[in-house]
């Protein structure tokens, strides 16, 4: 009771506001519009489309099949599949949605249209800063919205996505390998044959 | 440079009829010091506040000027622009009349305290009686802040706020009278002229010898009780009576309640620094060619910051503990005191009568707190756990 | 002469406010109106010493001593219908009387000659040296009585606390 004890701690507060200015260290605000805390990697916010490539609407990772649609717990996918088909990154012929919206005043962030997509093409974002004016038109995110190219999916998430690419690469070689394949037999058959079809030819022309 | 504010106003004063000059010159001064130290209210909000903030890792108020120097500014267009909230089972006159008449007396307080060479508002004979008249009359006016709301709690704040402001008053009129003996008057002028002049290097301010620390001391911590400011605040402290005795102001009513809290805080700051530590004289004789109005406003400056500070580090006194802290330390120990400045004032001037009076002072002060943690056990905590 | 008015008028106000008015509380703070009126007073005699002190001392305490006491005993409950008696004919005349006879005592007494000594210039310091050298022993045996007063308060406090 001597006062020891508050010279000791006013001589404490002294050092903390002393120390406030002299280390950076010491004062943890992150002042928020002009500094932003790094987000974590598993962070997750709404749903965006990957799309590979500089053309978000020929590298569109997402064929339409539904999947997500259906499995959405709150349901707030909708998505209408197009006429035509356009490559995808294998090569192959696949349909893309003409119209994929997400209302996320309704999504929940739950994941599990990542989880069922068998595409990678739909992963989860971080973005958090989505204020708008209109209640109810604005929170209604289209296509073009939705759609991020797989550098930015890199970005984000990179675990998730050096995974996404190797699986997609390796598929991609695959379709590869196939196509050469194919394409060798086919080769193969054309100049094999002859003879058959040599002999057989003028009994069938008679 | 020194008397440029004297001047002005003798100036200005010039050119009214030879009449009215008194009032003239009163009402200039009147406007002066409000002026002033509203202004330096406003700057004291944001300085507590983002000083608090440096004390706890954090930045204060930054956003509305460069570093938040306009809060203040922000701060009133709210306090004005906030609804005027009456409940309706309160009292209407009294409530209305609470907040205003507060801030009288704790303007008029501060006509007393020179704030420089010739610069008193009103130089009376008896100005620290005065002083201490007004302050008195500041309690009654929280009582009826208090009561006119109609809210148990707010009831319970005034009364704490009284029994704790009229305990505080008795060690705080007590540290005064030590100086006012040894100055021999009460007039704040003469009382600061006691100390002037410089022995040895060192000012021959009141604080520098023993009773005038001890004194300073004590007037210091009534001083922070007196004006219900951290760590004695629990008339209105936040978490636990939300707020006291203004819970039921809104808007400007209490931005006035905070304007007289923090005017009382400058009042007795200032009557402090004309008490103990010389006035506007400067510390040291090859700095007197600064301003005296420097040193006083510099001085003051230093004492909201030790406010600030202990503010910043001191954890809010309960009730009973701060009403023995009042009765059974601070009483004794202002009254040993009085009895060694008296005792300072006969003896020769030498090293004997520093070691005398340094011994008087610290004795008591050693004996009563090892006396009155006897009870209390301040150690590690034990705790006794169910089987 | 005009601020002596206005002086009397609010202290008269005041004090008659503290008997009219029905809420007690309002009536304590009507009787602080008076006493700042009288400290006023004190102030415009330049009696500078007794001006303060009564600011000090009555509005400062004892108006606070009565606010409490008020607040613990009865000044919750709801104030009286009418504060005037029935008999309240009667009482004025009784004070019609009293105030005559005085007024009259003073006005025909010998304080009404005219040759009045100047107004000492009464310092504090000569009030604190009157105190130690005349006025000694009033003094002590006010002190006196204020500590007998104090220890009185702290028994009938600590005697409450023992008996629970």
């Amino acid at each position: 009771m001597l006062g020891e004890g508050i010279v000791k701690g006013m001589a404490e507060t002294a050092r903390n506001f002393l120390g406030s200015y002299v280390k950076e260290d010491r004062l943890t605000t992150v002042q928020y519009p002009e500094e932003r805390l790094p987000q974590k990697e598993a962070a997750r916010n709404f749903p965006f489309l990957v799309y590979d490539g500089d053309d978000w609407q020929a590298g569109m990772r997402c064929v339409a099949c539904q999947i997500c649609e259906k499995e959405c717990p709150p349901q707030c996918i909708y998505i209408t599949k197009s006429k035509d088909k356009k490559p995808d990154h294998a090569g192959k012929a696949q349909l893309y949605p003409a119209i994929f919206d997400i209302d996320i005043s309704v999504c929940m962030s739950c994941q599990i249209c990542v989880e069922v997509c068998p595409f990678d093409a739909i992963k989860m974002d971080t973005e958090f800063e989505l204020s708008t004016g209109d209640r109810f038109g604005d929170l209604l995110q289209h296509k073009n919205d939705l759609s991020k190219p797989n550098t930015y999916f890199r970005k984000l998430h990179p675990t998730e996505a050096a995974e996404a690419d190797a699986r997609l690469a390796a598929e991609k070689a695959k379709a590869e390998a196939k196509g050469k394949a194919d394409a060798e037999a086919k080769a193969k058959a054309a100049a094999a044959p002859k003879p058959l079809a040599a002999a057989l030819a003028p009994a069938l022309a008679k | 440079m020194d008397q440029i504010f004297v001047t002005l106003k003798h100036w200005l004063v010039g050119f009214g009829p030879a009449q009215c000059q008194p009032i003239i010159s009163a009402i200039i001064s009147v406007a002066g010091i409000i002026g002033v130290f509203a202004t330096l209210f406003a700057i004291t909000t944001v300085l507590e506040r983002k000083g608090l903030g440096r004390i706890q890792n954090r930045y204060g108020p930054n956003r509305v000027g460069p570093f938040g120097i306009l809060q203040p500014l922000a701060d009133g267009v709210k306090a004005i622009i906030k609804e005027d909230i009456v409940p309706r089972t309160a009292d209407s006159v009294v409530h209305f009349l609470a907040p205003l008449v507060l801030v009288a007396p704790v303007f008029l307080a501060l006509a007393v305290v020179p704030m420089g060479r010739n610069m008193v508002a009103i130089d009376i004979d008896a100005g620290v009686l005065f002083f201490f008249a007004v302050g008195a009359a500041t309690e009654l006016l929280l009582f009826m802040a208090g009561w006119s709301s109609r809210n148990k709690y707010s009831l319970l704040g005034a009364m704490r706020a009284i029994a704790q402001m009229i305990s505080y008053e008795v060690p705080l009129i007590l540290s005064a009278v030590s100086v006012i003996m040894i100055a021999g008057s009460l007039s704040t002028v003469k009382i600061i002229e006691a100390q002037a002049g410089y022995a040895g290097g060192l000012p021959r301010w009141f604080v520098l010898t023993p009773w005038g620390l001890a004194g300073f001391i004590l007037f210091m911590i009534a001083a922070a009780a007196e004006s219900n400011r951290s760590p004695f605040d629990l008339p209105e402290g936040e978490s636990e009576i939300i707020a006291g005795y203004y819970i039921e102001y809104s808007g400007f009513k209490f931005a006035l309640f905070f304007l007289g809290e923090y005017i009382g805080m400058f009042a007795v700051s200032g009557l402090a620094i004309t008490l103990f530590l010389g006035g506007w004289h400067a510390p040291f004789a090859f700095l007197t060619w600064i301003p005296s109005y420097v040193w006083f406003f510099g001085k003051l400056l230093a004492l909201i910051a030790v406010f600030i500070w202990v503010r910043g580090t001191l954890p809010r006194l309960r009730m009973d503990q701060l009403m023995n802290f009042a009765w059974k330390f601070m009483l004794p120990m202002a009254l040993i005191n009085l009895v060694t400045a008296g005792i300072w004032r006969f003896l020769d001037p030498g090293i004997s009568r520093w070691l005398i009076c340094s011994f008087l002072v610290l004795g008591p002060y050693i004996m009563l707190a090892r006396g009155l943690l006897q009870g209390s056990n301040v150690g590690k905590r034990t705790y006794r756990y169910a089987d | 002469m005009i601020l002596l008015i206005i002086l009397a008028l609010l202290t008269l106000v005041g004090a008659v406010a503290a008997m009219s008015l029905r809420n007690l509380v309002h009536c304590a703070l009507a009787l602080t109106v008076a006493f700042a009126g009288l400290a006023a007073l004190y102030l415009q005699l330049d009696a500078q010493f007794v001006g303060f002190a009564q600011i000090l001392v009555y509005i400062g305490a004892v108006a606070i001593l009565i606010v409490f006491a008020i607040l613990l005993t009865r000044g919750s409950e709801t104030p009286q219908p009418s504060i005037l008696s029935p008999s309240w004919l009667g009482g004025i005349a009784v004070a019609v009387v009293v105030f005559s006879v005085l007024a009259m005592t003073i006005v025909r007494s010998a304080i009404t000659d005219r040759n009045l000594p100047a107004a000492p210039q009464v310092s504090v310091r000569q009030i604190g040296e009157q105190l130690m050298t005349k006025y000694l022993l009033p003094l002590e045996v006010i002190g006196l009585l204020l500590t007998a007063a104090l220890i009185g308060a702290v028994i009938i406090a600590m005697q409450e606390k023992e008996t629970k």
